[in-house]
């Protein structure tokens, strides 16, 4: 175990320079032109332009550029030349709205989705599994954007001028630790928004899992043994069949708080990381995008990989399979 | 087990199975009529609309049940849908026909996203022949170099690469491209897929390339090329197929994606995705401009959806194909 933790953790560090290297050159590499003129945002002067080279080192060699690149990124002192505000300290600053917004539609998918995978299995080639499928089908074709922005506009902010009173507010966001309950209320719509891609997903992988396990042989045996139909499918379809949806959550939990939530924060105003680039690309402010870009992927690599020594701590078959011998 | 006729191929048997599921061939013959309407977007620009995607009519008015309106009122609100031949769908905020727009959008995305995907593919099936071939070196670094896109959430290397582009364009030698050309878009979108297709594909070759089909054309004297593209590329065309209409949905959606983030296509160019953009600012006034794209945006990618999945049915119903967003 503990040699298959290292290796893990070397190919990860590999994993997260290599990350660095291209979203480093996506920047200040790839397109033709000067890279001081694109970090200077859209109307620089040619001071700020010299400034910014200087800083950078962009007259220097691409080695020096990559450090210093890095080296602003952590050591804090990146800016965003529109703003002129810190980039880390903004991202810091949004991070807790986004793991909010993060966390509860994680949970709000999972529970849905395994929900309605399991009613769709048990009522398999029915009016309501069929019903669902379909539901499931137009929650995975919805961009999260459109979807979120009706619901803000009919849901949030119509609905309440016919109410009288506010029932889901229209966007923004309250901090946990002022008003728990106001917290709550404004990410209700968004939570549900993020979801709805997930909950389409996820029902649907839940649904044809458990119709291949009820064919395995251990189902049989259940059955044989007397245990009632209920306690089978719960204790020993449902069990075998979450595994790989629990590998999903774990992943896709990673890729939402990695930037996959940028839309939804966006179109309900919540101001987390995501939204931040999100507002950088109006004004075409690189550091902004380039930091999220690269803390968002360091992040799923870095989940990713917890994800795998979970796994292999819980399961040896894992440790086995990536080439460690057995002792 | 299907009973076919003997001898009937597996393509055979896989175009039955898919013919006889009813719908996903209607569908299929949604996308298909959606994508002729969007090509006849000229026709209804001039012999109904009477306008273009781009002429403004900030200060005309328009005849509707004998009362004239301003297409765009004093407070600046655009006209809701007139359900006749000029403004259809009504106008957006500079004057202009909303229907126009949305056929024409709706060429620049189904463009983006069918050549999008195409080019995905190409590069998808080359790097995993390639990789699951070659094995080795070329295997080593064709497979970290996925491992690398593949670690960018999907969007966050779309937006990186999207504005970094429209930035200063594109120069590779004689080949230049604008900032705001949709070949941008285009490229980037089918760079951030590419490893969703290429590892599948990485692993079936590692699988073939063993089999006594491959050895035997090996024992004949046949080169690496020639028996990777006569020898193993027809066995993973299934896989190909079930991949590539998932990836011309995924491709649309996340092209409006960035061009609703001012990433991807720019304004005044329209697509689906800007039109949303533009239609959730004014939200509140006009719903219809962003309803519309969105509804557009849904039923193209619900059919190639449900398209899809019967592809996959009749092929390879095992096969597991993810596609992220």
């Amino acid at each position: 175990m503990a040699r298959f933790i290292a290796r893990r953790l070397a190919s990860m560090v590999l994993v997260l320079f290599a990350v660095s290297v291209l979203t480093f050159l996506i920047f200040n590499v790839i397109p033709n032109g000067d890279p001081a003129v694109r970090m200077a945002g859209k109307q620089p002067t040619e001071q700020q332009i010299e400034a910014i080279r200087k800083e950078w080192g962009f007259d220097k060699n691409i080695v020096v550029q990559y450090g210093t690149t890095m080296k602003k990124l952590f050591t804090g002192d990146m800016v965003s030349y529109f703003t002129q505000l810190s980039v880390t300290k903004e991202i810091w600053k949004g991070l807790p709205r986004t793991l909010s917004l993060a966390i509860g539609a994680a949970i709000i998918w999972m529970l849905f989705g395994v929900a309605l995978g399991l009613y769709s299995a048990m009522r398999a080639g029915g009016i309501s599994d069929r019903l669902l499928t379909v539901l499931a089908l137009i929650g995975i074709s919805m961009p999260v954007f459109w979807i979120g922005a009706l619901m803000n506009q009919y849901l949030g902010f119509e609905l309440s001028n016919k109410l009288g009173f506010e029932l889901f507010p229209n966007g923004g966001y309250v901090e946990f630790t002022d008003n728990p309950f106001e917290w709550f209320r404004h990410l209700i719509l968004p939570w549900f928004a993020l979801a709805i891609l997930f909950i389409g997903v996820y029902s649907r992988v839940l649904r044809s899992n458990i119709l291949d396990t009820v064919n395995e042989d251990f189902v049989r045996t259940a059955r044989a043994k007397g245990l009632s139909e209920r306690q089978v499918l719960l204790k020993h379809v449902l069990r075998n069949s979450l595994i790989p949806v629990v590998t999903l959550w774990g992943l896709d939990f990673a890729v939402v708080i990695g930037g996959g939530a940028i839309l939804t924060e966006t179109v309900f105003n919540l101001q987390g990381v995501g939204q931040y680039a999100a507002d950088a690309i109006g004004q075409l402010d690189v550091p902004p995008i380039l930091a999220v870009t690269m803390f968002g992927a360091f992040f799923v690599v870095f989940f990713n990989t917890v994800v795998d020594i979970v796994y292999a701590a819980l399961d040896p078959r894992i440790r086995l399979e990536s080439g460690e011998t057995a002792t | 087990m299907e009973k076919g006729p003997a001898g009937a191929s597996p393509w055979r048997l896989a175009a039955r199975r898919l013919r006889r599921d009813k719908t996903s061939i209607a569908f299929g013959f949604v996308f298909i009529l959606l994508v002729a309407a969007c090509l006849a977007a000229p026709l209804w620009a001039e012999h109904v609309a009477h306008t273009t995607p781009e002429a403004n009519h900030l200060s005309d008015t328009i005849e509707i049940d004998g009362e004239t309106v301003n297409v765009v009122g004093f407070d600046g609100v655009p006209i809701g849908p007139t359900w006749q031949g000029e403004f259809f769908l009504g106008a957006d905020g500079n004057g202009r026909d909303v229907m126009v727009r949305l056929l024409y959008g709706g060429r620049n995305s189904l463009l983006i996203g069918i050549t999008a995907a195409l080019l995905t593919t190409l590069f998808g099936v080359l790097a995993g022949l390639f990789a699951g071939y070659f094995r080795g070196w070329v295997d080593a670094v064709l497979s970290r170099l996925m491992d690398i896109i593949w670690a960018f959430p999907v969007i966050l290397l779309g937006i990186a690469l999207g504005t970094s582009l429209a930035l200063g364009g594109l120069k590779i030698g004689p080949i230049s491209i604008g900032g705001a050309s949709l070949a941008i878009p285009i490229l980037v979108i089918s760079i951030v897929y590419i490893p969703y297709l290429a590892r599948p594909i990485r692993g079936q070759v590692l699988g073939l390339r063993e089999k006594e089909f491959v050895e035997a054309a090996r024992a004949q004297g046949k080169g690496s090329l020639r028996i990777m593209f006569s020898e193993i590329l027809p066995n993973i065309t299934s896989t190909i197929l079930v991949f590539f209409p998932l990836l011309v949905a995924n491709a649309i959606l996340l092209e409006a994606a960035l061009s609703f983030l001012g990433a991807g296509v720019q304004p005044p160019e329209p697509s689906w995705g800007t039109m949303i953009d533009e239609g959730v600012e004014r939200i509140v006034t006009a719903p219809t401009m962003a309803i519309v794209p969105g509804l557009m945006l849904v039923l193209t990618v619900l059919s190639l959806n449900v398209f899809g999945d019967g592809v996959r049915d009749a092929l390879d119903p095992r096969a597991k194909v993810k596609v992220d967003r």
